[in-house]
């Protein structure tokens, strides 16, 4: 009888550990990762803009003291 | 601020692109695939590639109206920023049909016909590179640049239509045009070419302000 109680209860723990999976970001996960990629791609996007942006900055700077001049 | 409204439209056209390139829904195709996706961001290289062309092909006019070398320097810039996206578009275009078509390269029309269009304007910078004058070197390009402008439309936009070619929409394949392309895609393949082209014409604000320096820097020297 103590055998079985012990082993029924190894059995409800055993089940219960199963059903429950701890609480994961899954967001970044789904869909095979594709969100991932999604990341990767704008944040070299963004990245070169931003350069580009930068690069305007500067060459217009430039322009405008030769123009003044 | 107010003045590089259209720059903010078009990062965010493009921010939109890439985000909904990847999760909208596509129609599920043989061979294609995910790889239907591609539309997206391999056609809009060489819609600005064309506009781009464009663009110098009306400063050519404009240069041999006027004589105005400044049109001459807008009509060059645009070609060197319309060549790199040429050149983005053959790139994308062989990886997409390695692994639908097969292949890295093949013999067809649209192919070579793009390729030989980006030899011609290459041809255009090395033309203007092999001349002293100036204005001599704007006349005989603008004049090239017409010819130019006609042979590739005649390349990439005639010839593919009138052989057999692999590109959809040419020699009796399916296109992605009017029937075909999905309500979906329009949603996103519209704003991406628009999106491509604002920053092609932002690159190439950004040349002409780097010629309008060098110009500068030459008149300094030689005065």
């Amino acid at each position: 009888m103590k055998y079985l109680t012990s082993l029924f209860f190894l059995l409800i723990v055993s089940i219960a550990s199963a059903q429950s999976e701890p609480e994961m970001a899954d967001a970044m996960r789904a869909n095979g990762k594709i969100y991932v990629v999604l990341g990767v791609a704008l944040i070299a996007m963004v990245g070169l803009i931003t350069y580009l942006a930068i690069l305007d900055k500067k060459v217009s700077k430039i322009k405008q003291s030769l123009e003044e001049k | 601020m107010l003045k590089n409204w259209w720059k903010f439209l078009g990062v965010l056209l493009l921010a939109y692109t890439v985000y909904a390139g990847f999760m909208s829904e596509v129609p599920r195709m043989a061979i294609l695939n995910e790889t239907i996706r591609n539309l997206y961001f391999h056609v809009p290289m060489w819609f600005t590639m064309f506009t781009l062309f464009a663009i110098s092909l009306y400063h050519s006019f404009k240069f041999l109206a006027t004589n105005n070398i400044q049109y001459d320097s807008k009509a060059k810039e645009a070609i060197n920023t319309g060549i790199v996206f040429g050149i983005l578009g053959i790139i994308t275009g062989s990886l997409w049909a390695k692994y639908t078509w097969g292949t890295w390269w093949t013999g067809d029309v649209k192919l070579n016909g793009s390729a030989i269009t980006m030899l011609m304007y290459a041809a255009y910078i090395i033309l203007r590179n092999s001349m002293d004058d100036e204005y001599k070197t704007g006349r005989i390009a603008a004049v090239y640049n017409i010819f130019a402008f006609v042979f590739m439309i005649v390349f990439i936009g005639v010839l593919p239509r009138m052989t057999d070619s692999l590109h959809p929409g040419n020699g009796g394949n399916p296109a992605f045009g009017n029937y075909d392309l999905d309500n979906n895609m329009k949603l996103v393949f519209y704003p991406a070419v628009v999106g491509w082209i604002i920053i092609g014409l932002w690159i190439y604000q950004i040349k002409n302000k780097i010629a309008f320096i060098k110009t500068h820097q030459q008149n300094e020297i030689s005065n």
